[in-house]
């Protein structure tokens, strides 16, 4: 069978498969399609990533295979286990196979406060300007334009989140994005809007649904294509924690891009267990004087896994600080590479930048790879960085296994001791103990 | 402190610092060439080139190679700056020459020549303290002068021609083998058209008590320098070597594209030192790698502080167990300067270690880069690297980048690196002003304690040397 350029360059996602998604989703502003077929035929466009791309240095390219995968069909929440982790406080959203399957808000003052919890679709129908304004509004900047515009061709349903002006979201929120299916392709997209001073706390999960009844048949292929857009107003203090456990079949795509106003704070922590291969990138915008991000992420490799981080931390105003730390504890023959960007505009003086990524090797076989960059164009700034690669301390191994604890065990404690500089900044306790449930989880399965 | 927008050009320029010749370096004389390729690159220049140098056949065979890689190879501008299409390879002089024998006394060496160094500041008395002086004028060393002492050592310190003439039993072995023509675009374009340079052979066990010395020079307009040096230290020698650049200032861009080449046989000691002062129209793009054997040591120590464009990582390929590698670098960059220097560590062998430590100043609108490579592959143990990166920026335009690569494989080696980007203490200039110095001399005082760890490393003449360049560098940058 002869494969044509264009079916190199869209794999399954073809001119059809797109035209099908175009007829499913019909009923959203015209703006919002428009911008669709735009993202697809940029899609079409654009080559693969080669072998000189700087943005894909050490990536497995061979991994990035589009062929295979197709829009799942609808499945119901009964269809599949679904644990909610303890991560609902204030109220949960839950999407399965690109489609809405539940929605509930359990505290009552949520919605008097104004606060708009509800799917991606219901938001572009009802609040099209605030959506308009924010979905997919920043550059894809890290090396993934074809997926970013691959993402947005065929985004069907996400959560949206909007918190008004002074408003507090006390209690947690929790977005559900599952896969369910072999060949499963999948789109999940988290918009957050916090307005001036408002307070929120979101957990986002993209998880592969097990079966309810028939034993789960094994790892399945998956392909999902995911990311989110995070708005920080004035003051505004969010609070962003994203656990990624597809299968471990799975070739996965994130893409966040956040943007920090005025005195706002923002801190996100990504979790990254499941996949066989994962792609996360990450741009922060220090958008106004005061911003402040926190970037923290824990990887735990186990396999064959890849894990490929690239973030872009951009201090565009005064007095602005970011912190980044990327820790990544790496087993048997997975692999990791960390490669970040602190850039300090000309007019950013005083910024303060910090990134540090941590490689924790327990294996002879693990392979880590770090580039840590600066880009600093202001000369009254302090931007720092450190990057790190090492194994265990064997003292603090000895000392466990003298006290009667088995190596795996011992290995899984320093992992957390490891880990605890970044769990330790969640202040939720519900949400610190799902975090580790799933690392526990991930030991556990090997 | 005064917002940096109010200062005015006028204070920019009027800040001298004492008893600096602000002309040094900036001048020309007229020589008259004896050999000239003209202008452009072509398999005539290289079968020329080849020819007055009487080369044997297999050389010829190399550069021609050599030549059609170069023509393959595109320039590295997916990673490095787009500055390097303004290199117009077809306005360069590949190949100029006083006369074919190296002068071996310094009476023989012509007035006027003479008369450049003597410009450039390299005092009679020093020469008593070098080993060897090896003084490139343009591409043919003008000046040749190896010291009996070390000769009786057997030691041999000749110009690459020479040496690839007279001792190719010794030279060819390891000629190009540490850097593959192929390596990039600009070490093909040295191996076509190569002349000039040290080539040294430090016999078993031989320690050179003296470091050899050679001078680098531009000094026609258009013409590129493409020495290669190549140095042998056989089991147990140890020796170090010397690099001084500076050149006239020209109006048009010059080309300067060396290869170095450095083999440590089992347990020598090799240290390269270079300090680089081209003009700022000059761009140097050098490879420069060595070749570390069982407990061998190679030391980089490089200071870069001319031409518009340097590209420099000095890397050690460390192959033999126990094998250590260093990099110490200094990179200053001024206005319309761009220093993107760095290091590259191959670890290849099991408990081998490596150390970086770079330091780099931005005044007004320079830009540096540190560029790294560490990479440690997989079933090796017991390997090291600490890779330390600090900068420094002097003026609110001043820009600096970081791009290090670090890969480590399996858990029985360890990295760090760590970076950061300051300015200079506020308190410590107000402390040197209070105490009675300029704005100025406090400034230059304060870079030259920011780099002051590694300027103590270097030997005496060259750390002298380098703290009136950066007292130089230094002057009109603060206001």
């Amino acid at each position: 069978m002869s494969v044509s350029n264009t079916d190199a360059l869209t794999g399954s996602f073809t001119r059809e498969a797109f035209e099908a998604h175009l007829a499913r989703v019909r009923h959203l502003p015209a703006w919002w399609l428009e911008r669709k077929r735009a993202a697809y035929e940029r899609f079409a466009a654009l080559p693969m990533p080669g072998r000189t791309d700087e943005g894909w240095r050490f990536s497995k390219l061979g991994g990035l295979t589009l062929e295979g995968f197709a829009l799942p069909p609808a499945i119901r929440l009964d269809q599949m286990a679904h644990r909610e982790l303890g991560v609902t406080g204030a109220g949960h959203i839950v999407l399965a196979n690109n489609r809405l399957v539940a929605r509930e808000i359990v505290a009552p003052d949520l919605l008097r406060q104004g606060v708009i919890f509800d799917s991606l679709q219901n938001a572009l129908l009802q609040h099209g300007d605030l959506v308009r304004a924010h979905l997919l509004a920043q550059p894809s900047k890290l090396g993934s334009d074809k997926f970013a515009a691959l993402h947005e061709a065929f985004l069907e349903d996400g959560a949206f989140i909007h918190v008004p002006k002074n408003v507090e979201v006390a209690l947690p929120l929790g977005i559900f994005h599952y896969a369910s299916g072999a060949g499963a392709a999948v789109f999940p997209h988290t918009l957050v809007v916090a307005d001036d001073n408002a307070r929120v706390t979101i957990a986002d999960l993209f998880l592969t649904a097990k079966p309810t009844q028939t034993p789960a048949p094994g790892p399945e292929a998956q392909f999902a294509c995911g990311g989110h857009d995070l708005y920080a107003g004035h003051g505004a203090q969010v609070t962003y924690l994203a656990m990624q456990d597809w299968s471990r079949e799975t070739l996965s795509f994130q893409f966040d891009a956040k943007v920090v106003r005025r005195d706002a704070r923002v801190l996100s922590l990504n979790l990254h267990a499941g996949a066989r291969q994962a792609r996360h990138e990450s741009f922060s915008q220090l958008q106004a004087p005061g911003a402040h991000s926190e970037m923290l992420a824990l990887t735990v490799a186990h396999g064959t896994q890849e894990f490929d981080q690239r973030t872009l931390q951009i201090h565009q105003a005064p007095n602005t600080s970011s912190n980044l730390l990327y820790k990544n504890a790496l087993l048997d023959q997975a692999k990791t590479i960390f490669s970040g960007l602190i850039v300090v505009d000309p007019d950013a003086q005083k910024t303060d930048a910090y990134q540090s990524n941590r490689n924790l090797m327990l294996s002879e076989e693990a392979e880590a790879h770090s580039l840590p960059g600066l880009e600093i164009q202001a000369n009254d700034v302090r931007c720092t960085h450190g990057a790190t690669s090492a194994r265990i301390d064997r003292e603090q191994e000895f000392y466990l296994e003298s006290r009667g604890i088995k190596p795996a065990q011992a290995q899984e404690l320093l992992v957390f001791g490891f880990f605890e500089e970044v769990l330790g900044k969640v202040e939720h306790a519900q949400l610190h103990d799902a975090l580790t449930d799933i690392i526990r989880e991930k030991f556990k399965a090997g | 402190m005064k917002p940096p927008t109010e200062i005015d050009a006028a204070e920019m320029t009027a800040n001298p610092v004492a008893g600096i010749d602000q002309t040094k370096g900036d001048f020309k004389y007229d020589v008259k060439y004896d050999f000239d390729a003209g202008t452009g690159l072509n398999e005539t220049t290289v079968r020329y080139i080849s020819t007055v140098k009487k080369e044997a056949p297999w050389l010829l065979e190399f550069r021609l190679k050599a030549l059609e890689t170069f023509r393959k190879k595109p320039l590295p501008t997916h990673w490095a700056t787009k500055d390097l299409e303004n290199i117009n390879f077809d306005k360069i002089r590949y190949y100029l020459s006083q006369g074919q024998k190296p002068k071996r006394t310094w009476d023989e060496v012509p007035d006027d020549i003479k008369h450049t160094f003597e410009r450039l500041g390299i005092p009679e008395q020093e020469r008593k303290f070098l080993a060897g002086v090896e003084a490139q004028f343009d591409s043919e060393a003008a000046y040749s002068n190896i010291k009996d002492i070390v000769a009786k050592q057997g030691v041999i310190f000749m110009n690459s021609t020479e040496a690839l003439r007279e001792h190719p039993e010794i030279f060819r072995k390891w000629f190009g083998k540490v850097i593959p023509t192929s390596d990039n675009k600009f070490s093909a374009l040295n191996s076509a058209v190569f002349s000039g340079g040290s080539f040294i052979y430090v016999p078993p066990g031989v320690k050179v008590a003296q470091p050899l010395q050679a001078y680098f020079r531009i000094n026609a307009e258009n013409f590129g320098q493409f020495e290669r040096t190549l140095i042998i230290a056989d089991e147990g020698a140890e020796v170090v070597y010397m690099e001084g650049c500076t050149a006239p200032k020209f109006s048009t861009s010059t080309l300067h594209s060396a290869v170095v080449e450095l083999v440590a046989l089992k347990g020598a000691k090799i240290q390269y030192i270079t300090v680089q002062n081209w003009a700022n129209n000059v761009f140097n793009l050098v490879t420069k790698r060595g070749l570390a054997h069982e407990d061998a040591e190679i030391k980089w120590i490089d200071c870069n502080i001319g031409s518009r464009l340097t590209m420099k990582y000095p890397g050690v390929v460390l192959k033999g167990e126990r094998a250590r590698g260093e990099v110490l670098s200094i990179a200053l960059a001024n206005d319309g300067q761009h220093q993107d220097t760095g290091a590259k560590m191959i670890h290849a062998a099991n408990n081998t270690t490596s150390n970086i430590i770079a330091k780099s100043i931005s005044v007004g609108q320079g830009r540096s880069t540190y560029r790294g490579v560490v990479h440690i592959p997989k079933h090796l143990k017991g390997c090291k690297n600490n890779t330390e990166c600090d900068a420094l920026l002097i003026n609110t335009n001043s820009r600096t980048d970081t791009y290090p690569a670090i890969s480590v494989k399996g858990d029985r080696n360890a990295t760090q690196h760590e970076a950061s980007v300051s300015k200079v203490n506020e308190d410590m200039i107000f402390y040197m002003q209070s105490r009675g110095l300029t704005e100025a001399q406090a400034m230059s005082l304060a870079v030259n304690g920011f780099i002051n760890d590694l300027a103590r490393q270097f030997p005496m003449e060259y750390s002298v040397e380098l703290k009136r360049l950066i007292d130089l560098e230094m002057e009109g940058s603060v206001g």
